[in-house]
Formats: structure tokens, C-alpha cells, sequence
């Protein structure tokens, strides 16, 4: 609970906080809203010897619609994304991240570079094919969301690297569904399912995406389950039998609360509830 | 007389408390304070090889780094444990504040660093080197206890602590004679006391004399064992308790860091500061419950109960505290339950673990008693196919019936047990509730319904019942009060219990004001201080009111008194024509000749000439109070869920409790302490466990696996009372902070349990976790071997034993005998 020493910067601009990572290195990490950093620094789980705040970085927060896409500045917070329900998934899994008190604080940025699988936004980022633009030494390069998460806690953002823009797709037409499933309200997903349906003129499934919380090293797409009901009908038995494979191909880490089999299970049933809700939307 | 008392009065410490005005011990930093962290063992089991402190101490930060055996001429005893039955061996080890050769639990603290500065003290806490040879570990009780286990003391050649075992009643004739016999494994997990405030201690040192600020909920304890352990007299001694931010019984001890505490400030002459974190707190502070219990009960064909036996396996840790090993056995007065069980037996049997020790947590030993009893209950219901609360009512002990001397020959004060369940079905229609449950069923919905019908037995304690010659513990539980009147006629009530929480300030206050004729805004309540008031017994075991309360009525009685032999000098009346009416001192039949307090203060700190020599000066009057009885509060619970049987996750849809503590000082006060009691046990029932895995590694170490229910979790509560008044003392009160702990566990386990009874679920362990629930429905549905829980992530056979049907009476046999 007393982290070891640090030294704290918080620069005025994106050059100087990219030049402080690439010249302190491995030992220097960005930090946003702290709300997962500061507590591992407190368990001593992580020591670095310098934080670069960017809290005074110019240009990272806000929302706004550009043609058929969000774009979300890094340091907005979970609590501005909770309040704009024009966001659609976004907004709801977002109200649903931790406490209010957390989300006060927590970015969207942050919530993406740390790549926690057991966070919402993670999923909700694969599942809408959203991208990052990010900011290096080597100047700026674009991920997008299926190739950011890459392992536990590992993204592909670089260590000197800053996310500055969080592009997400608006999805207009599409229904959404996000089921959160936890022991208490403000609980890391024990499994979580973000789903999105797209629904046919003749009411059948024209697409269809489903991404996993909590159900491997990083957030999943549950590729069977969404090829199972693309193009069939929206009815409950076809969103059953689809939610059946939820969990297809996943080998989800055991813990406290759940075995792996319990978490396979929990997918399937979030994937059915979630998928109903975003037929019935 | 009552103006105040019966008055749902807002807390007064509130507005104080809830601004940031209040005075927590990490509020307190005197200047030149150094810093204490401790160095403790990632082992729960192993033999220290060495322990190399030479790179902490070459830090410019650090003052001293500190062994056992640095400080072993400075232990002037070992860290005591009170309890000595008459005629039982209870396995003691020596209990020092640093792990001395080796290490029993994880974070046994090995050295203590004192330093400059709270962050580098930490960062010299990972120079220390301490080399561990690993031993064996043992984590379950029922293991421990096998031939071979490893030993967690290996001089004693057994995990065995002790025996216990009290009786009353023709038990075996019970049995024999019995129609039925139910059978239960019943396991009451380890759970922690997760105050909001942790531990801690800021020490200041005077020459010789030492004061100590310490969390702490019993700070005259404090000190007489501070006293005994650092060889320092008590009068150069003194212990604070600030405001102190929750207990539930997780202060109530004398912990090693606190005995470390006064030896160092001592020796370095500095004043010294610790606040334990919330991982430390976790993990060495004491936990509660830990008892696996085997139940049976005799039964006739109409309901009644004839016998109970038990035999309780309980888990005590690697080491005693200051209670650990009797904590158990404080269930065994309510042993009966709210019922006339003729014969009862009850066997407590205590095991050490390379795990922290349990001790008291709020309850302590009575929610596993009502555990047990409750659920067992329910199961005799269904093994007659009765009505639940039918039993329950062809058993109660009778309104009329009271006082009552039960089987183990306890003296239940008051009580009338048909009444508050009467009031809970005034409010709680159950054949409508079950209509409800049928059509919700029909949905799809699984909804179910649990009774707690409970008993506790608290106001602790009457001390020759208690003491040495008594049940054995070492130490008396009477109480003191003074009421000081200043000159200006404001009051000051000292009392030597001290809270955590409660509202002693505001219904101490009431009390005081009615008895003396002032308002509560000017009496001013002092607490938790050894240098302040008279010698007192701290706060625990539901005592504050029934007998702290009780010794400042009487106190305030005594002022009121000597405020009339006053008045009445200068009113020239007899002192017995003076009646105390609405805050006036007035001569019967005259009112219009009267005094205030106001006055009477002012006579009776500057006498007038008119006040005769023998009325001595002042008014300050102080009472000690030592209670004949406990007292016995009781109730009637109903909690309903619904269950999410495709996830198994649980939630509580209504909560209804009626209790009885007789009468109200404080309505306000009582609704505060339930729905806290409330929480707590469900908590337990839901939410909260202390994991330890197979090498005795805490994995519960943060209040991200230790699931603490929050607001979001719990309903509003629908609360009543019934006022049944004790004989036991003069307010006629007793305790209600323990009460809604005690008696909701089994109430929100039935409600489960009923719900899934259609799917064929017979028993549930707590914590009814997700998973577990899940588990159970899935086994229960797939060829009815009997539910088979989990131990949160693990199966249970892996700890030691299942849930159902593993015991030596398993209940699939507890049918017919």
C-alpha cells in the first residue's frame, strides 16, 4: 500500500511527454487517471521510477462525430462516455466500469493501454473494429483494435508511445447488447459480452459481432457464435443456438470466482442475453 | 422522567465525523515522528535461516532495524491469552511479538524497521534479507486433526488445542427415545472483521512514561496488558483511543505491533507512527468464525425437539490472541436457540492451522450457534413435512416462561419469541408470498423465502459468571460512569467503554440529560482515554448499553441526588419532596418553587451561605457496575431472494426484521446497528471469505477478492420492535450491535435453499457464491448425487470435506432413526 519512490512529471505538450518515455525507458510510464496503475504501484506489483502525467497535454479529451465514427480523445473519462448515449455501447459498457468514483477518474485511453481482459472497454473496442492513433518517437501510426490487444496486459502500444485518438465506428442501424456479469456492482467482469447486430431488411442477421470480457489473456471475439447466426434468422432459438458457441476455442483463466468451465458457461448465457438485446434494439 | 430517552435524536459526533473533523489515529503526527514498517515472512510455515539487516540499517533513512532477538531482553512476557477453564488443557504456545526461530502464518512479522519517513521505512523493509527453510503446511482443521498431518507446533505432537464441552439434559435418552434424528455438516467460513478504518499507532514517549494513540477498541485492556507484556507500570502508561473507525471486534486485542510499539519508543525516546495497510490488515488482523460443525437433533413426530447434539471443529490459526480459543464456546449460552430443547450437548474442539488466528468478529461464536440452529430447524420441518415456522412456534421457549433456565442451565432474562415473529407476519403475509412465488416460478423467476427466529446472549458480562472461578477467563467485565456537572451547569459523562461507531455520545447523552435535568447538547460524553475517568472494561460482546449505559444511569442517579439535597437545603423542603419535572428541580405540590441544574451547579460549585457545611462541595459522582445477568435480546428475520439459477448469482430482494432490545434509548441508533448487522451477515451468506490455497497463501488479500458487500448489493430494510424490558439491569435494555449478525445468516441460506428446492437443491454452504449456486443446481439436476459445492474456485473435497454428506452423520442418513 506505500509505492516505492517515483519521480512525477506532467509536461505541457505530446513531443515533451514522448521524449520523457523514450529517454527514461522502460522505468517510465504514462499515467492517465491512475485507477489501475496507482494500485499496483501501491502493491508494489509495479515500481517505476518515473510518471508522465498528461493531464496537461492540450487536445486529449473530448467526443465527437466525424462522418461514420466516434473520436474520443484518450484522457476522456469514463464518466463523459457514461453520460453521452449516443455512444450506444460504448456509454452503457462505460457506465458500468467500477464505481462512479472511478470512473470520475479512469480514462478511456488509459482503460485501452492497459489492456486488463477482465476491463470492458477492451472488448467493446474489438467488437465495434475501432482503431487507436498513436504518437511516437518515430511519429504517429494508426492500430487498429484487433491487433492493440496482444497479451495479458500487453498492447501494441510501443513503451514511448502515447494514444491520442480512440476512432470507433458509429454503427448506426446496429443493435447493441452488453452484459456484465460480476459478484458485486463494482467488480472486474468475472465475463463480460459486448454484442452488436445488424438486422436485414427481411429481419434476419446481416452481421453480427461479438467480442468476450474475461475469457482468455485478451479481450475475444467470439468468432463461431457470430458465424452461427450471420445470416440466420433473429428469433430466440437461432440466437440460442449461436450463443451455444460463445465460448468455442477460449481457454479462460481460472480464478476465485470462477473455474474455467463456469466462465465457459457464463459466456454462453451473457452471449444469449446480450444478442437478445441488441435483436430487440 | 423520560424527555430524551425514546427520542430518535440525530448522532451528535455526526456532523463532526462526516465533514473531515474528526480525529483518526493517522490524523495524529506529533513533530519528529519516525516511521515503523514491519518485515514479514512470505511463508506461512518455515524455519528462519537468517535474517541479514545490514543493508536497511546502512540506509541514511532508517533508525534501527529490530529481531526478536534484539528485543528479548526487553519482552517482559509473552503475549497472553486469557482464557483458563477449570479442569481443560488448552495447548498455549508462546506467542511472542516477532516470529521467534520460525514462522507459522504468512506475514508473521520477523523484524520491525523504524525510520525516517513512512515511504522509505517501507523501502528499507525490502533490504532485509531473511533467509526461510520451508516446513509443512496444514490449512484445514478436519486434516489437521488427522494421524500425520503436519504439525504446526511440533513440541505439542498434535493440531489439537483443546476440548470443550458442556451439557445439560438426559442427551443419550433423547436420542434413544427420539422418532427422528436430522443430521447436518454445517461450516461457518472464516471470515474478516474489515473495518474501514486499519490498525494502527502513533507512541510518545516522555522520559518513563509512554503514551500510546492506538485504533483500538479497548484501550483499559490495552494498557493492563501493555503493562504486563513491555514490564512498565500502568500509571506511566497511557492509552488513547481517538475516533476510531469501525471494529466489529477486529480491535479487540492486543496485537504484537502495539507491544513493539511502546518497547521502541521507549528505547529510541522518539515518537514512532504505524498505520497497517489494507494487505496487512487482511491478512494479520484477527478473522472469525472457521468452525465446521456436525449438528443432530432428536425430534418426536409433533414437531418437538428433545435433544440437540453438536460437535464443533474449530479453526484457531497458528497462534492464540487474546480470546482465540474461547471465542467458539461465547455460542454456547444460546446453545438452546429460542427453544425448550430438553437436552443439549454441545462439544468444541480447537485445531491450529499455519493461518492468522480467528478471535472475536461481531457475533462471535453466536452467528454459528444460530447457524446451526436455524438451519436445522428448516431440515426437521421438511424431514416432518411441516411448516417451518409451525416448528418454530411448537418450540419456543413461552412468554410466560421467562425467566428461563435452559438445559445448560443459563438463565434466558426476558423474552417473548411469538411476538416479534407475530409482528414479522403482520408485516411479512406469508401465503400471499407464496402465491407471489408460485406465479413468479411460472416466469421463469426463482424466488424463495428464509426465517431466522434468534437468540443472543450479550451484555458481557456478569463478571463472577465470566471470571476466573467462573468460565475461566481472567479478567472482570463490570462498568464505570461519572457524571461531572460544571459550575455553568453543563454536564461531562465519562464512561470507560469505548466506541467504534456505536453513538455513545448521543445516547449516552439522552440517558443523562433525562436523569439529570439537562439538555443532550450539554452533556458531553469522554471516552477512550486511561487518563481520563475511571477504570473501565472497553466496548465488545453488545455491553456498551446493557452495562456501560446502566453504570452512567445510575452515576447520573447519584447527581441527581445530590442535586436535590441542594436544591432542597436552598428551598428549604425535605430532599425527599423534590421531584425532578422537565428539566426542574421543584417541591412537590409547589412547583412555582424550583431550581435548575443550572443553578443548583452554580450553589454547588460557589456555596452560598445558605447551603449547610455537611452537603460537600461539587457534583461529580461516578458508579461501577457489575451486571448479575446477561441479557438475552431476540427477533424474527425474513429475507427474501431471487436466484438467477441459468448463473446462480443471488440477490436480496426485502429484508424484514423485528427485534427486540427492550426499550429504546435511541430508535435511531438500534436501525443503524441492524442494518450494519444485517450487512455483515449477509456478507458472510453471499459475499465475503478468507481463502487461504494448500501452501497457506492468503489469496483473499484485497478487497478485490475479499467481496465486502456494498450498498449496491443490499435493500432498503424494513425494520420493527417489539420492547420486552430486561430484569437484568435498570434501563431495562440490552445489546443490539451484534443482533442482526447473529440472526440473518441462516434467514438469507433458507431463502436460497427455498428458492432452488424445486430443482432439488438440499443444502448450501456459505458463502452462496455464483459459482457454488450454479454448481449445486447443475449437480442437483444431473442424477442427484447430492449437491456437491465449491469452494470458490476449488472443489470442496480438495478442502477437507464437502459440503453435505461427508460428514460421520452425513444427512443423506439423518432421516428416520
Amino acid at each position: 500500500m506505500i509505492p516505492a519512490q517515483f519521480d512525477y512529471e506532467a509536461p505541457e505538450s505530446l513531443e515533451q511527454a514522448v521524449r520523457m518515455l523514450h529517454e527514461n525507458g522502460e522505468d517510465a510510464k504514462l499515467i492517465a487517471g491512475g485507477h489501475s496503475l496507482l494500485p499496483l504501484m501501491k502493491l508494489r506489483l509495479a515500481a517505476p521510477t518515473l510518471l508522465v502525467d498528461l493531464r496537461r497535454v492540450p487536445g486529449l479529451h473530448g467526443i465527437q462525430r466525424e462522418n461514420g465514427s466516434w473520436r474520443i480523445g484518450p484522457m476522456t473519462r469514463h464518466a463523459d462516455l457514461q453520460d453521452t448515449p449516443e455512444l450506444g455501447v460504448v456509454a452503457k459498457a462505460a457506465g458500468l466500469i467500477a464505481d462512479q468514483q472511478v470512473r470520475n477518474r479512469g480514462t478511456i485511453g488509459g482503460s485501452l493501454a492497459h489492456g486488463d481482459p477482465a476491463s470492458d472497454l477492451p472488448a467493446v473496442m474489438l467488437a465495434l473494429e475501432g482503431e487507436v492513433g498513436v504518437q511516437g518517437p518515430n511519429g504517429t501510426r494508426t492500430i487498429p483494435g484487433a491487433e492493440l490487444f496482444q497479451d495479458y496486459l500487453t498492447t501494441a502500444v510501443g513503451q514511448a508511445e502515447v494514444i491520442t485518438e480512440v476512432r470507433l465506428p458509429a454503427l448506426d442501424g446496429w443493435g447493441y447488447g452488453y452484459e456484465k456479469f460480476t459478484r458485486r456492482a463494482e467488480d472486474w467482469a468475472m465475463v463480460g459480452v459486448c454484442a452488436l447486430v445488424k438486422r436485414a431488411g427481411d429481419g434476419s442477421c446481416e452481421d453480427v459481432r461479438i467480442g468476450l470480457t474475461h475469457m482468455g489473456s485478451t479481450p475475444l471475439r467470439a468468432t463461431a457464435a457470430e458465424e452461427a447466426l450471420r445470416g440466420q434468422g433473429l428469433d430466440a432459438s437461432s440466437i440460442a443456438a449461436a450463443a451455444q458457441r460463445a465460448a468455442d476455442g477460449t481457454e479462460p483463466p481460472g480464478d476465485l470466482n470462477a473455474t474455467p468451465d463456469y466462465k465457459r458457461h457464463l459466456a454462453q448465457v451473457l452471449t444469449r442475453r446480450a444478442l437478445e438485446a441488441a435483436a430487440a434494439a | 422522567m423520560s424527555t430524551y430517552v425514546g427520542q430518535a435524536m440525530k448522532r451528535k459526533e455526526d456532523p463532526r465525523l462526516i465533514t473531515g473533523r474528526g480525529n483518526y489515529i493517522d490524523d495524529i503526527t506529533p513533530i519528529g515522528t519516525l516511521w515503523a514498517a514491519l518485515v514479514r515472512s512470505p511463508e506461512a510455515h518455515a524455519r528462519i535461516v537468517s535474517i541479514d539487516k545490514s543493508a536497511a540499517e546502512q540506509r541514511p533513512d532508517v533508525i534501527g532495524v529490530f529481531t526478536h532477538e534484539d528485543l528479548a531482553g526487553d519482552f517482559a512476557a509473552p503475549m497472553p491469552m486469557i482464557w483458563a477453564p477449570a479442569g481443560v488443557e488448552i495447548k498455549t504456545p508462546e506467542h511472542w511479538p516477532l516470529a521467534k526461530g520460525e514462522v507459522k502464518h504468512v506475514l508473521d512479522p520477523v523484524a520491525i524497521v523504524i525510520g525516517t519517513d513512512r515511504y522509505s521505512v517501507n523501502d528499507a523493509v525490502e533490504d532485509v534479507i531473511v533467509e526461510y527453510e520451508p516446513l509443512p503446511v496444514v490449512v484445514e482443521p478436519e486434516a489437521a486433526l488427522e494421524d500425520g498431518s503436519p504439525l504446526v507446533w511440533e513440541s505439542f505432537g498434535t493440531n489439537q488445542t483443546h476440548e470443550w464441552s458442556v451439557a445439560g439434559g438426559e442427551v443419550d435418552a433423547a436420542f434413544a427415545d427420539a422418532d427422528v434424528v436430522v443430521s447436518q455438516r454445517v461450516v461457518n467460513h472464516r471470515t474478516a472483521g474489515a473495518a474501514i478504518e486499519t490498525r494502527g499507532w502513533v507512541v510518545e514517549p516522555r522520559g518513563e512514561h509512554v503514551t500510546i494513540h492506538s485504533a483500538t477498541q479497548i484501550p483499559h485492556i490495552l494498557r493492563f496488558v501493555l503493562s504486563l507484556c513491555c514490564g512498565i507500570p500502568e500509571d506511566k502508561l497511557r492509552v488513547v483511543a481517538p475516533d476510531v473507525g469501525g471494529g466489529f471486534g477486529s480491535k479487540l486485542n492486543v496485537f504484537a505491533e502495539e507491544i513493539l510499539a511502546v518497547l521502541l519508543a521507549r528505547r529510541l525516546q522518539r515518537p514512532i507512527k504505524w498505520i497497517e495497510t489494507r494487505s496487512e490488515n487482511m491478512a494479520v488482523t484477527h478473522h472469525g468464525r472457521d468452525q465446521i460443525s456436525y449438528v443432530e437433533m432428536a425430534v418426536k413426530r409433533d414437531g418437538k425437539v428433545t435433544g440437540l447434539r453438536v460437535r464443533s471443529v474449530c479453526d484457531l490459526g497458528a497462534y492464540f490472541m487474546a480470546l482465540t480459543p474461547f471465542i467458539p464456546e461465547l455460542g454456547f449460552p444460546v446453545g438452546n436457540g429460542a427453544y425448550d430443547i430438553p437436552a443439549v450437548s454441545l462439544t468444541f474442539v480447537g485445531v491450529f492451522t499455519n493461518k492468522f488466528p480467528t478471535d472475536a468478529i461481531r457475533g462471535a461464536g453466536r452467528p454459528e450457534v444460530t447457524h446451526w440452529i436455524e438451519l436445522t430447524m428448516n431440515k426437521v420441518a421438511r424431514e416432518l413435512d411441516m411448516d417451518p415456522l409451525e416448528v418454530r412456534r411448537r418450540n419456543f421457549i413461552a412468554a410466560d416462561d421467562f425467566p428461563h433456565e435452559t438445559a445448560l442451565g443459563i438463565v434466558y432474562d426476558s423474552g417473548n419469541y411469538q411476538g416479534t415473529l407475530d409482528k414479522l407476519l403482520a408485516r411479512f403475509d406469508v401465503e400471499a408470498f407464496r402465491r407471489e412465488q408460485k406465479e413468479l416460478r411460472e416466469r421463469g423467476i426463482h424466488r424463495g423465502v428464509g426465517f431466522s427466529t434468534w437468540v443472543e446472549v450479550c451484555g458481557l458480562a456478569p463478571s463472577r459468571v465470566v471470571g476466573p472461578q467462573g468460565v475461566g477467563l481472567q479478567g472482570a467485565f463490570w462498568e464505570s460512569g461519572m457524571v461531572r456537572v460544571s459550575a455553568s451547569g453543563t454536564a461531562t459523562v465519562y464512561t470507560g467503554t469505548s466506541p467504534h461507531g456505536q453513538g455513545h455520545d448521543t445516547g449516552f447523552a439522552q440517558i443523562v440529560a433525562d436523569r439529570i435535568g439537562l439538555d443532550p447538547q450539554n452533556v458531553n460524553v469522554i471516552h477512550g482515554d486511561t487518563d481520563q475517568g475511571p477504570w473501565g472494561w472497553d466496548t465488545y460482546g453488545s455491553r456498551t448499553l446493557a452495562v456501560g449505559g446502566e453504570a452512567v444511569a445510575r452515576a447520573a442517579l447519584k447527581v441527581q441526588d445530590k442535586a436535590k439535597r441542594i436544591c432542597a437545603a436552598l428551598l428549604e423542603a425535605a430532599p425527599e419532596d423534590i421531584e425532578l419535572v422537565d428539566g426542574n428541580y421543584q417541591v412537590k405540590g409547589s412547583p412555582d418553587k424550583s431550581m435548575t441544574m443550572v443553578e443548583i451547579a452554580g450553589a454547588a460549585h460557589i456555596p452560598p451561605q445558605e447551603l449547610p457545611t455537611d452537603i460537600e462541595p461539587g457534583l461529580e459522582e461516578t458508579s461501577f457496575y457489575d451486571p448479575e445477568n446477561f441479557v438475552f435480546p431476540f427477533g424474527a428475520h425474513a429475507c427474501v431472494v431471487d436466484v438467477d439459477v441459468e448463473t446462480g448469482k443471488v440477490k436480496v430482494v426485502r429484508y424484514v426484521a423485528v427485534d427486540d432490545c427492550g426499550p429504546a434509548i435511541n430508535p435511531m441508533l438500534i436501525d443503524g446497528q441492524v442494518h450494519g448487522g444485517v450487512v455483515h451477515a449477509i456478507g458472510q451468506a453471499l459475499y465475503e471469505q478468507v481463502v487461504y490455497d494448500e501452501d497457506g497463501q492468503l489469496v483473499t488479500g484485497t478487497f478485490v477478492d475479499y467481496a465486502l458487500p456494498t450498498a449496491a448489493e443490499v435493500p432498503s430494510f424494513e425494520t420493527d420492535r417489539t420492547e420486552t424490558p430486561s430484569p437484568t439491569n435498570g434501563l431495562g435494555v440490552k445489546g443490539i450491535g451484534e443482533a442482526g449478525t447473529i440472526a440473518a445468516s441462516p434467514a438469507v441460506t433458507e431463502a436460497v435453499l427455498d428458492a432452488l428446492r424445486p430443482l432439488g437443491v438440499e443444502w448450501l454452504d456459505m458463502p452462496l457464491t455464483p459459482m457454488r449456486v450454479w454448481q449445486a443446481i447443475q449437480a442437483a439436476q444431473n442424477g442427484g448425487a447430492g449437491p456437491r459445492a465449491t469452494e470458490q474456485g476449488r472443489a470442496l473435497d480438495e478442502h477437507g470435506g464437502g459440503a453435505a454428506g461427508s460428514g460421520p452423520t452425513g444427512p443423506e442418513e439423518g432421516g428416520a432413526a
